[in-house]
Formats: C-alpha cells, sequence, structure tokens
C-alpha cells in the first residue's frame, strides 16, 4: 500500500474525536493508510521523517500506558517530537482548568494534540479551544477512536474483510468507549454487531444503535466471526452491577465452553488490559491460533502513525472561540 | 406420619372422585391413575364401567366416594424457621403441618440464618427438604446479599442451583438505584423478582394500619400508602427495566388497582395475597391479639372487600399462606412490642374455601389461585393434573366443618390469627410423587 492520503488528502476532518463522522472511505482511508506502516515497523530501520519538525503532545489526564506509549511510538518513528504530560485528575477542577490548560498547550504551537479524559466529551471542548489538530486518545463512555480503527486492522488482515462479518462485543458495554467506536465503525463497514452482557452492564435503547443484544452468551455467540471481549472494571462493578467475580465469569467469561458456539474459525480480540479469570479464560486469551489480542498491540502503532500522518501535517488554523 | 422414600411404589387408582383440575377446567366425576411417581392418567371416562369402576388387577383401587381430587397446593410464600431458627419451625414441621393442608409445594423465604444468598445453602434446604419426603420444598434466593438491600446476590448461579425466584423476604429493597438493578440483573436470565412491598422508612415503628381503630388503641400506626408507595415505583422500575416483578401478600384497595392498571399497560406484574387479607379486618386485633399482628396490617373492611375483588377479577394471580412462625416469647408481649407474622400452612386450605363457600369465586376459580396459577408463575412441574407430572395431589371434603384450635395445629409454633375461627374443608389424602404422606384418621374432626 502506498501513502496515498498524503497526495490526496481525503480526509476531511481536522482532528480525530471519533469513529461517529467518518465516512466508511475515509476509514479505509485511515486502514490503508496504517498498512503500509505495518510493514515498516517490522523492519530493523522503523523511522520516518514525515513529521519531521512537527511537535506531539500526549496530554493523558487518565492513566495509560498502552495507548500513551502507542502514540509515543507512532509519534517518533515518524520523526515528531513528542512530549508526554499526565495531568492527574484529582489536581484538576474539570471544565475551566481544561480550558486553561488546552490555552496554556495552544500558545506552545504544537501540532497534533492526543487527549485522553475521563468525561464524555471533554476532548471535543479541548479541541475547540485550540489551533490545532486533536485526537482522541479514548473520552469518558464516549469513544476511543484509534482503538476501533486498530481492530478493524487486525480483523481485516486476518480475514480480508470487515463487510458481512458478524462481531460479538461482550462484556461491560455500559462504560466502554471501546465498544461504542467499535459499534459505529463496525456498522460503518457493513459489519453485523452483537451485544453481550448481563441486562446490567448494557445501555439503554442499546437496540437503537442498529446493534443486536444477547443477554445469554451462550446464544449470542453462535456462528459470530470475531469474539471481542471488553475489560470488567472490577472496582466499581461488584455489588452494584454484578454480584461476583465468579457469576460473572460463570456467565460471561469467555471460555472454551462458550467460544464452542463461535464460528471455529472465530478471532478472539481484548483491548487489554486483560482480567485473565474474569472476563477471560487465560487459555483462550493465550491460544496461538486464534487469539489475536498481541496483534492488536501491534497494529496500534501502525493505526496511529496513520492518523498522526493524516492529521498533523495541517497547517495551524485562526480559530476565535477564545 | 413418616415417609419411606424406598417403598416400592406400583400402581395406584383413585376412582369416583371429582376430578378438579383448574389449568384445564375439569370438574367431573373421574379416575387418576398414578404409577411410580407420576399421574400415568387422568379422565371422567378412565375405568368407568356400566357396574361403576373397573380397575384391571394388579392395580391398587382406593375409591374416592365422590370426594374432591384435586392439584396439590403450590404455597409460594413459606418461612421455616432453618436453618437458624429451629424453635420456631423446621422443615419437618412445616412439611408435616403443609402435607395435612393438601400443600404439596412449598416456596420459602431466604430470612433464614444464614441466609439463602449463597448456593450451598440452596443445596442444604433442597437435600433436608428431599430427605423428608414431605411436602417438597423450593427456596427463594435473595436478592441482595444478607438481604441488606445494597449488593445484588449471585441471581445466576443461585438460580442453577436451585432457587426458583428472588425476594428479600419480609424486607423491602427500599433502595430505587439498587432495585432497578436487581429487576435489570434478573432480567439477564428471566428470573423473577418478589417484592415485600412495604416502605421501610413509612412502617417504622407502626404496629398496625394507621386509622380510627389504630387512634382509639392507641398503637401507632402504619400507613395504608407505604404499600402502594413502593407497588408504584417498582411497577415504573419494571416498565423502565422490562422486568418481571411480583408483589407479595398485597393487602389494600391502591394495591389492587395499581396492579390492575399496570397489567393493562402490558407492565410484567403479578402479585398474590394471604388469607388474612380477604377474611379479616383490622377489627380482628380487638383487645390487642398479638397473633393478628401480622405484616403487612390487617386493614379496613373497605381494603378487604377490594383484595376479595381482585381475586375475582384476575388482578391478584395467586393466594400464598405467608407461614410465619413465631415462638410464644415473640408473641406473648405488649401489642406494639410483639413479632410480626401468623402460622398459615394449616388453615390455608380451609380459610381459602371460605371464598368458595361464599360464592366469591367457584371451586375451580379458588384452586387455581392455589395451584396452577402460582405454580406457573415459578415455572414448577405442579399445580395440574396432568399425565407425565409428578404425582402431587390431594384429596379433600370441601364441606366438613371444624374449629380452629391453635394447639391442635400441627404447625411447631401456634401463632394463629385463626385461632377460634369455625372453618369448613378438610385434607382426607395427600399424595407426594406417588406416596401417600398425609392420611386422616377419620371424616370428622382429625384426631
Amino acid at each position: 500500500m502506498e501513502n496515498a492520503a498524503v497526495d490526496t488528502p481525503k480526509f476531511r476532518h481536522r482532528h480525530l474525536l471519533g469513529i461517529e463522522g467518518l465516512s466508511p472511505d475515509e476509514i479505509t482511508l485511515l486502514l490503508d493508510l496504517s498498512e503500509s506502516y505495518v510493514e515498516q515497523n517490522r523492519q530493523g530501520d522503523k523511522k520516518k521523517s514525515v513529521l519531521r519538525g512537527r511537535t506531539l503532545i500526549n496530554l493523558f489526564f487518565e492513566n495509560s500506558t498502552r495507548t500513551r506509549t502507542s502514540f509515543e511510538l507512532a509519534g517518533k518513528r515518524l520523526g515528531a517530537d513528542v512530549i508526554n504530560m499526565s495531568v492527574s485528575t484529582s489536581a484538576i477542577k474539570k471544565g475551566e482548568t481544561l480550558i486553561d490548560t488546552a490555552m496554556t498547550l495552544n500558545a506552545m504551537h504544537p501540532d497534533v494534540l492526543v487527549v485522553r479524559h475521563p468525561d464524555s466529551g471533554a476532548v471535543k471542548l479541548l479541541s475547540e479551544k485550540v489551533h490545532c489538530a486533536v485526537i482522541s486518545g479514548g473520552d469518558g463512555s464516549h469513544e476511543h477512536p484509534t482503538q476501533a480503527l486498530l481492530d478493524a486492522l487486525t480483523i481485516r488482515r486476518r480475514v480480508g474483510r470487515l463487510a458481512g462479518l458478524v462481531v460479538a462485543i461482550c462484556g461491560d458495554v455500559l462504560h466502554s468507549r471501546v465498544a461504542r467506536s467499535n459499534i459505529l465503525l463496525l456498522l460503518t463497514m457493513g459489519a453485523r454487531v452483537r451485544l453481550i452482557a448481563p441486562k446490567t452492564l448494557i445501555p439503554a435503547a442499546a437496540e437503537r444503535l442498529g446493534v443486536e443484544v444477547f443477554y445469554d452468551m451462550t446464544a449470542g455467540l453462535r456462528d459470530v466471526d470475531i469474539v471481542m471481549m471488553l475489560r470488567l472494571q472490577q472496582e466499581r462493578m461488584m455489588g452494584n452491577f454484578l454480584p461476583s467475580i465468579r457469576e460473572y465469569f460463570r456467565f460471561f467469561g469467555l471460555d472454551y465452553e462458550k467460544l464452542a458456539n463461535a464460528k471455529p474459525d472465530a478471532l478472539i480480540m481484548h483491548p487489554g488490559p486483560m482480567n485473565r479469570g474474569v472476563e477471560i479464560d487465560s487459555l483462550v486469551a493465550d491460544d496461538f491460533g486464534r487469539s489475536v489480542i498481541r496483534e492488536q498491540v501491534e497494529m496500534g502503532v501502525a493505526v496511529r502513525m496513520a492518523c498522526l500522518e493524516l492529521l498533523g501535517l495541517q497547517p495551524p488554523t485562526e480559530m476565535g472561540n477564545f | 406420619m413418616s415417609v419411606k422414600l424406598s417403598d416400592p411404589l406400583g400402581r395406584t387408582a383413585f376412582v369416583n372422585a371429582r376430578l378438579l383440575d383448574p389449568a384445564t377446567g375439569l370438574d367431573k366425576l373421574g379416575a387418576l391413575l398414578i404409577e411410580g411417581e407420576a399421574i400415568a392418567d387422568v379422565s371422567p371416562s378412565l375405568f368407568r364401567s356400566q357396574e361403576g369402576w373397573d380397575v384391571p388387577g394388579g392395580i391398587r383401587k382406593i375409591d374416592c366416594q365422590g370426594l374432591c381430587l384435586a392439584p396439590g397446593l403450590v404455597d409460594m410464600r413459606v418461612s421455616l424457621g432453618e436453618p437458624g431458627q429451629e424453635h420456631k419451625g423446621t422443615l419437618a414441621s412445616a412439611g408435616t403441618a403443609a402435607a395435612a393442608s393438601g400443600i404439596t409445594s412449598m416456596v420459602c423465604l431466604p430470612d433464614t440464618d444464614p441466609v439463602i444468598d449463597d448456593m450451598s445453602v440452596v443445596e442444604f434446604v433442597a437435600r433436608r427438604a428431599r430427605k423428608l419426603g414431605l411436602t417438597k420444598v423450593y427456596p427463594y434466593g435473595a436478592i441482595t446479599k444478607g438481604l441488606k438491600g445494597k449488593e445484588l446476590s449471585e441471581m445466576g448461579l443461585l438460580a442453577e442451583s436451585g432457587a426458583v425466584a428472588f425476594t428479600d423476604a419480609t424486607h423491602a429493597v427500599a433502595d430505587s438505584q439498587v432495585m432497578r438493578r436487581a429487576l435489570d440483573y434478573a432480567g439477564t436470565f428471566n428470573l423473577l423478582i418478589v417484592q415485600h412491598p412495604e416502605d421501610p422508612s413509612l412502617a417504622k415503628g407502626g404496629h398496625m394500619t394507621s386509622g380510627e381503630t389504630a387512634t382509639r388503641l392507641g398503637l401507632s400506626g402504619i400507613p395504608a400508602q407505604a404499600e402502594v408507595i413502593i407497588i408504584e415505583r417498582d411497577l415504573r422500575l419494571a416498565e423502565v427495566t422490562d422486568g418481571r416483578i411480583h408483589f407479595a401478600h398485597i393487602s389494600t384497595a391502591d394495591s389492587v388497582d395499581a396492579v390492575r392498571r399496570a397489567k393493562e399497560r402490558g407492565i410484567r406484574v403479578t402479585c398474590d395475597t394471604a388469607p388474612p387479607y380477604f377474611s379479616m379486618n383490622e377489627l380482628a386485633i380487638g383487645d390487642y391479639r398479638t397473633f393478628t399482628k401480622l405484616s403487612p396490617p390487617l386493614r379496613p373492611e373497605s381494603d378487604r372487600q377490594a383484595i376479595i375483588e381482585g381475586l375475582q377479577d384476575g388482578t391478584i394471580d395467586a393466594i400464598a399462606s405467608d407461614h410465619t412462625p413465631q415462638d410464644e416469647e415473640s408473641k406473648r408481649l405488649p401489642f406494639g412490642q410483639a413479632a410480626y407474622g401468623g402460622i398459615g400452612l394449616d388453615t390455608l386450605l380451609s380459610v381459602s374455601l371460605e371464598l368458595f363457600h361464599n360464592e366469591y369465586l367457584t371451586m375451580l376459580q379458588m384452586l387455581d389461585l392455589l395451584t396452577a396459577k402460582p405454580a406457573s408463575l415459578l415455572n414448577l412441574p405442579a399445580g395440574r393434573l396432568e399425565k407425565g407430572l409428578p404425582a402431587d395431589l390431594f384429596l379433600f371434603d370441601p364441606d366438613t366443618v371444624w374449629k380452629v384450635d391453635a394447639h391442635r395445629l400441627l404447625s411447631k409454633s401456634k401463632n394463629t390469627p385463626f385461632d377460634g375461627r369455625p372453618v369448613q374443608g378438610r385434607v382426607i389424602r395427600t399424595v407426594i410423587d406417588g406416596r401417600t404422606v398425609f392420611e386422616a384418621a377419620s371424616h370428622g374432626v382429625p384426631s
């Protein structure tokens, strides 16, 4: 795949705040460009100079290791200068201070801001206050677009397509930004999506998103092509949304018995970090033939390189609104 | 009466019986054949010949003399005392009392010690009851751990090990968010939530229903609204979660009205009531009779009438005994200090038969509320005279007159609110899984 995007910018967006609003062509463009970086990342010399002289700031208001590292690596491999800023949320009063932070950073003339924030909509708010491109690294329970893109790339490389596949997203859909971005992307690309979770973890009116909802994992996994597990945040679950880990694992943990209902070659995915023995059985997670969990991490860097390249080369905008 | 589970079961024919099967509307003279533990055949023409009843050799024949043969009663609300409060009641004492009253299945509350919020307790109760071979016991699981109203119990695992539905027993789930999540979570497995509808903060400190009688007696009152407030709230929550909700022992006109309207709206709601609420009113408290201190409290006469109407028009789906044994020490106290609750197994049939004798309900309608309907609510293989089902049935004479005498009842605790009441209807024989577990000494007043 060649770097079509640089020559023919068909990407109409200033920021990447979510999958919502992206057309199938734009998603395909991003995936095609990502594809070209997969091979490059496997070579000894991984460095390009596409973003030389550009500044990338990773602004994380929430703990993250893999997403931040992935963006950092992506920026460096494209030749950008990368700064990591972790802002502990307890130290800031949200809202006003978020805007103050944005304006402070903006004054330093970055070219791309990657932002993760525990509040839904916070990345959008910040994007309105800066002159550079903003890429969401995840906002609250809203969206995590680069995760959905790397999941799509992983599937596409393995299966060869997205259209027509049946994808089951299992677990804490209620709180999951990964689930929301994946639903949007997969439906946009013509896949069918099922949600599988206890009723307490399915958001209201989920069917209105265009998905099928299952409370019985055995039924939900029947003949699916892809099984996407979500991470269960144990601390906020127990007693409130779920009674216990052992009950969750019994009914909604992915083990071979439940997996037997999926297609024999169904892929197993997980955005990480995994809770082994909670949402996924260790044996399944480590199943070389079917688990693509480590491949997802690899695709993450390639996808983020593509996003940075597409958005990082734009000239700064003059905006009012300050 | 002891039951030897090892006794071989052959074939037994009950002939010349008035077959009563509410599920099919059958009310005809006929015969029923039991083979082993199951009903093998039932029909008005079975074994019928010109001369009478022609039963082939090798089949034991029991002539019912035209008495009523009905599916065993299914009592969906019983407090057992075991494990934890064996001085009040045990599985054996309740099983004996229930069998003698035609009750072949009962569903026990989880307010035991330990609470039935763990698989091991479900299995303990089920195993103990099976060994006794008396009335079958199906446990409710707790909605919340320790019945504390805060954290959800392991409903999925509890249901797998045998819990038939979920309730916090005599505690209402007061927190709206917890109740909503409970309905949602139960919906995952299509399980039924049974609520004790009484707002605990309104009921706190109250000893009888609010109103004139309470005022005259100088007893602090529980407003009738405490019941309907929880019902109305839970109906909204059931609507938002599309959950299945059942209200236990409803007792007021407003509750009947709320459930009736909710059913019209298509909400998945059911409810039951207990004999005291259609057969007594608050005046029964009389001179501070603590055996009539119940939860919910006895209500004014207008509420009693409304409960009967609810039974007549199908708003109320079942009658349960609400059997709550209390030892003498808990009841021989000033009214304000006495414990709530009354035993109900011994009088369930006879007091319910008043609905038939007073012509509020037909015999089949009355039996339906005690058999097929509760069984179908809880998906129990019971409550019908149907080929292939376990042979759980009882023979009774609806007309025998007797007087309730607390000290002659079989329940271990004697706290019946019906003490001294003349009633009609006696059980002649009770059969569970094909075995006779109770047989009356004579057709008159039992010894």
